[in-house]
Formats: C-alpha cells, sequence, structure tokens
C-alpha cells in the first residue's frame, strides 16, 4: 500500500509543483494520475521513490514512511518507467533492462536471460538487445524503459507516460499486455498519463489533477464517467463537447462499455465485482 | 636556413642517436620523465577532478586555482623549488606537475558534467549508488574530456620536460642547453625537432584512442548519433576547448 499523507512540493526556485494531496494505492491495484502537462504527476511519482523529497508530508509504504528509508536500497525494489526512456546511451539494451537485477546482485547471465524474456513481453525483438538505446527508435527505447522498470520483479511499479511515444495501435497492444501481467502479478501501481482512455483501461482509480496537485476529482472508472461532479472534469475527459462526449454503458456481465458520441466503443472497464475481490 | 640542413643531416647519422648521451638515450629519459609527471598528475588531479564534477561542489575555487596555476611561469617555479631541493630530477617533477595538472584537473570535472544530466538522474532513480553513478555512468560517459584533459596534459609536459637539464636531470634538455651554450644551432635545432616529434608522436597515440573511444555508440559525437536525445555529446564539444583543446 503506497499512501500520501498531504505531501507537498516547492522546488528550490520557488515553484510549487505540488501544495497539498492525499492518496492511498491499496496494495495490488492501479492508480492512475491524469492530468494536463505541469500539473505535478512526475513530480508525485518520484515522491515515492525519493527522487523527489516531499516539503512537506510524508509518503508512505505498507504503513512505513520512507523518509527514514534509505534510498538506494528503496529504489531497487521499486519499478521505475521513467517519463523519457532514461537509458543508459553506453550501454547495450539488454544490459540496460538487466540493470537493476545486476545492482541486486544478479550474475550477468541470470540477469540477461530474464532481460530476454521481458523482451519478449514487451514485444521487442531479441536481436534489438544487442543494440544502443542510440539505435533504437523512441518507442522501441520506451518499452525497454517498460522492460527495465519490470526486471527486477519489484512490487511497486511507477509508470510516467511510458506508452507516450509510441503509435496508437502499440500504444493499446501494451496496454492490454499490462493489464494482463497485472492480472497475473498483481503489482501496485502508479501509472501517469494525459491520455484518458488509457487512464480509463487501466485504472483501478483514476486521481484527476488540477495545477499544483489539486485533486479534481477521484474514483473508480465508472464513478468517474457517471458523475459530472466536476465542470473541469467534464471538460477533461471530453464529457461536455460533443465532438468527444464519452458515455458508459453497463453490459450484462456488468462490464462498462466506454463508447464516443458516434457510439463507437472506445474500451472495457472490467466488473465492478472483479475489483472488490482484489485484498 | 643552413641550419636546418645540418640540423637534419646529423639527425640522420648514427652516432647522433647511440651511446649513452645519444638522442636515443635522451628521448626515452624525455619519455619516461613525461610518463612519471603525467602520472602523478593524474593521480593527483584525476580524483579531485572527478569529485568536483561528481559533486559540482568546488567548482568555482578549481577554476581560480587552475588559472593561477597556469599562469605561473615554469622556469621561475623549477628555479624556486630547486633552491629547496637542489640538483636533481625533484624540481622538475614539481613543475612540470603544477604544470600538467589543471589540465587533468579541468577534463576531468568538464567530462563528468557534460554527461547529461537526465541520463545521471534516471541511474540514480534505477538505484545506484553516488559510486555507481560515478564509475558506471559519468566516467565511461564523459571519458572522452577526461581523455583530452590528460592529452593536452602530456604534450604540455613533453614541451617543458627540456627544462630538467636546467637543474641537472636528462632528457632532451641537454643536448638543448649544449647546443644553446656553445652556439651550436645544428644540435639545438635538431634536438628541437626531436621533441616535436615526439609530441606528435604522443599526440597520436592519444588521438587513436580518442577515436577508438568514439566507436561506442553509445559516446559517439553529434555527428554519428542516429537519433534521439544525444544533448551530452553536443554539450561535450562544446565544452571541450574549455579543458584546453
Ligand atoms: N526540478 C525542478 N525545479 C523546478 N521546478 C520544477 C522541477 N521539476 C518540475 N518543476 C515544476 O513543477 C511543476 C510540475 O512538474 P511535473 O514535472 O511534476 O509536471 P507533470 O505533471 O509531470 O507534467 P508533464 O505532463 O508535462 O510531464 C511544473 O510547473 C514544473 O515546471
Ligand atoms: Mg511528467
Amino acid at each position: 500500500m503506497i499512501e500520501f499523507r498531504q505531501v507537498g512540493k516547492t522546488y528550490p526556485d520557488g515553484t510549487t509543483a505540488v501544495e497539498e494531496f492525499s492518496l492511498t494505492v491499496p496494495s495490488r491495484s492501479t492508480a492512475v494520475l491524469l492530468g494536463s502537462s505541469g500539473c505535478g504527476k512526475t513530480t508525485l511519482l518520484r515522491m515515492v521513490n525519493r527522487m523527489v523529497e516531499p516539503s512537506t508530508g510524508s509518503v508512505l509504504i505498507d504503513e512505513e514512511d520512507i523518509s527514514g528509508v534509505e534510498p538506494v536500497a528503496l529504489r531497487r525494489r521499486i519499478g521505475y518507467v521513467m517519463q523519457h526512456s532514461g537509458l543508459l546511451p553506453h550501454r547495450r539494451v539488454i544490459d540496460n533492462i538487466a540493470t537493476v537485477p545486476r545492482l541486486n546482485g544478479a550474475s550477468r547471465a541470470d540477469a540477461r536471460k530474464r532481460g530476454y524474456e521481458l523482451m519478449e513481453i514487451v514485444g521487442l525483438d531479441a536481436k534489438l538487445g544487442l543494440r544502443y538505446p542510440g539505435q533504437l527508435s523512441g518507442g522501441q527505447q520506451q518499452r525497454v524503459g517498460v522492460a527495465r522498470g519490470l526486471a527486477a520483479d519489484p512490487n511497486i511499479l511507477l509508470m510516467d507516460e511510458p506508452f507516450g511515444a509510441v503509435d496508437p495501435l502499440v500504444r493499446v497492444e501494451l496496454q492490454r499486455e499490462l493489464a494482463r501481467v497485472q492480472e497475473e502479478l498483481k503489482k501496485t501501481i502508479i501509472f501517469v498519463t494525459h491520455d484518458i482512455d488509457e487512464a480509463l483501461t487501466l485504472g483501478d482509480q483514476i486521481v484527476v489533477l488540477k495545477t499544483g496537485g489539486a485533486v479534481a476529482a477521484s474514483g473508480t472508472p465508472a464513478e468517474l464517467l457517471s458523475n459530472r461532479q466536476d465542470e473541469f472534469v467534464s471538460r477533461f475527459l471530453g464529457l461536455d463537447s460533443g465532438a468527444r462526449s464519452l458515455s458508459a454503458e453497463k453490459t450484462d456481465d456488468g462490464e462498462l462499455l466506454i463508447s464516443d458520441a458516434q457510439g463507437r466503443p472506445l474500451g472495457v472497464v472490467p466488473a465492478q465485482t472483479d475489483r472488490a475481490d482484489r485484498p | 636556413m643552413n641550419n636546418i640542413v645540418e640540423a637534419v643531416r646529423w639527425l640522420l647519422t648514427a652516432d647522433a642517436w647511440s651511446g649513452t648521451g645519444g638522442l636515443w638515450v635522451r628521448s626515452m629519459e624525455h619519455l619516461g620523465y613525461t610518463l612519471i609527471a603525467l602520472g602523478i598528475s593524474a593521480a593527483i588531479a584525476l580524483p579531485l577532478g572527478l569529485l568536483i564534477g561528481h559533486t559540482g561542489k568546488g567548482r568555482g575555487a578549481a577554476v581560480v586555482a587552475t588559472g593561477a596555476a597556469r599562469a605561473l611561469p615554469t622556469l621561475g617555479l623549477l628555479t624556486l623549488v630547486a633552491l629547496f631541493t637542489g640538483i636533481g630530477l625533484t624540481a622538475p617533477m614539481v613543475a612540470l606537475v603544477i604544470l600538467a595538472a589543471p589540465s587533468v584537473l579541468a577534463g576531468a570535472y568538464a567530462g563528468v558534467e557534460s554527461v547529461n544530466p537526465a541520463t545521471v538522474d534516471a541511474a540514480r532513480a534505477q538505484g545506484m549508488s553516488g559510486w555507481q553513478v560515478l564509475t558506471r555512468v559519468e566516467i565511461p560517459l564523459g571519458l572522452p574530456l577526461i581523455l583530452s584533459g590528460l592529452r593536452l596534459a602530456a604534450l604540455q609536459i613533453i614541451a617543458t620536460a627540456t627544462l630538467a637539464a636546467y637543474v641537472g636531470a636528462g632528457g632532451l634538455g641537454r643536448p638543448l642547453f649544449l647546443g644553446l651554450r656553445t652556439y651550436d644551432y645544428p644540435l639545438m635545432l635538431g634536438t628541437s625537432i626531436v621533441v616535436i616529434l615526439l609530441a606528435i608522436l604522443v599526440d597520436a597515440v592519444f588521438g587513436t584512442g580518442q577515436r577508438l573511444l568514439r566507436r561506442i555508440p553509445g559516446l559517439a559525437g553529434p555527428q554519428r548519433a542516429p537519433r534521439g536525445q544525444r544533448r551530452d555529446s553536443r554539450r561535450a564539444t562544446a565544452a571541450a576547448p574549455a579543458a584546453g583543446r
């Protein structure tokens, strides 16, 4: 369980990125932080692995305040997929993926073997493993970043717009893949995006943020779509404009079918009962 | 003009190169001094420069100190130290190290600073300790500039090591000063040519090393970078003049 307790962050230059933010992410669930550029999503995410120290408030993992946890050890047990892939340019793709297992003491051979498994999971051709990051496309680099985040099999995954640079088709594929992996491995995930469809597909809970990390709305995808609580949220979700008004419709299985104004289905939100089962 | 012709003619005789005071022995002495002085400079200035680059602390002081050290007249320094240490190798070594260390230091911190901050941030975020970030990310990626500093230092030492003879040590300074004192211009010129050739040789060795390094895709210069973010290497070349190249 990850808990933000009234955290705030003011950077040394005086920018207040987050004012006062609280959120509880239950174990084995996915929370999506949704919001437009500059609203503090990355800042919040990086508080969890202590890449950003909150100026006020605290972050807890399984009831333990992480300000007392040694940062290096903490980071090695948290998978972090960065917004801009953040690969090491002088290391081969496979060694980039194997970074954390290697830091945790795995042998080179074991770490590489694990790396190739992950390349398959994220849909990368194994022969790309011996290339250097600079020799990959932006989308391929991002997938390497995802593989690296998963490599040490962490319980917690922080994903910062991990699919931002891949085309819509691959993106949907990767979202499905992540949903499948999540179904199986049940990690605690905080996922940042400004893509509404992605949020609806992946989130158990979605937090819509305004500037300064202020919560405009939060809840399950169904709650968010049905209660148009807030003008900002409606606008953000495209619920108020004719061009992209989303509607949610319960199917017989209890799933929510999300459609746009023209009635084109956009995605399916799994049944609510499923969620209730989760620990 | 005549002197040059004569100098070259002298260089081409076997006599000039053989014997205990011959050019061959003197060249080896000269190279030896260079290696020792470069080694000491590196041992002092590399760790310091890497530390400054890694922590970002003490940079201002380093700039001032290296500027001051570079402004010192080497001959004066040599004489001064020799007054305390007497005739021998100590005084020239001190002078050469003070001459060369600033270049090594500047190359080291410029190299570390040239690494893309986003890459360092990513390495930390994956759970590398400060030491691991330095040894596995900052040094390898900063190597081109670190080597530039060493290269410059080596050239400065080779050119200046002739002064060792001024306080009684060996090296190519011996025939040079002999020529100077006896008005033997061909001897002076010939020896100078050997010093120059030695410098070119050492420079070529470093050049080859750097070119080989650039073959590694992650360290490639901007012209070879396929795509993606290569801010680091662009800044690396921009920072190169600061390292003295
Ligand atoms: N190191 C920093 N120093 C100063 N200000 C910063 C720093 N990092 C972020 N900020 C500022 O904090 C605010 C929030 O930044 P953050 O990166 O968290 O936004 P974000 O929601 O992730 O945006 P995006 O969707 O564009 O990635 C922005 O106004 C940004 O300019
Ligand atoms: Mg961001």
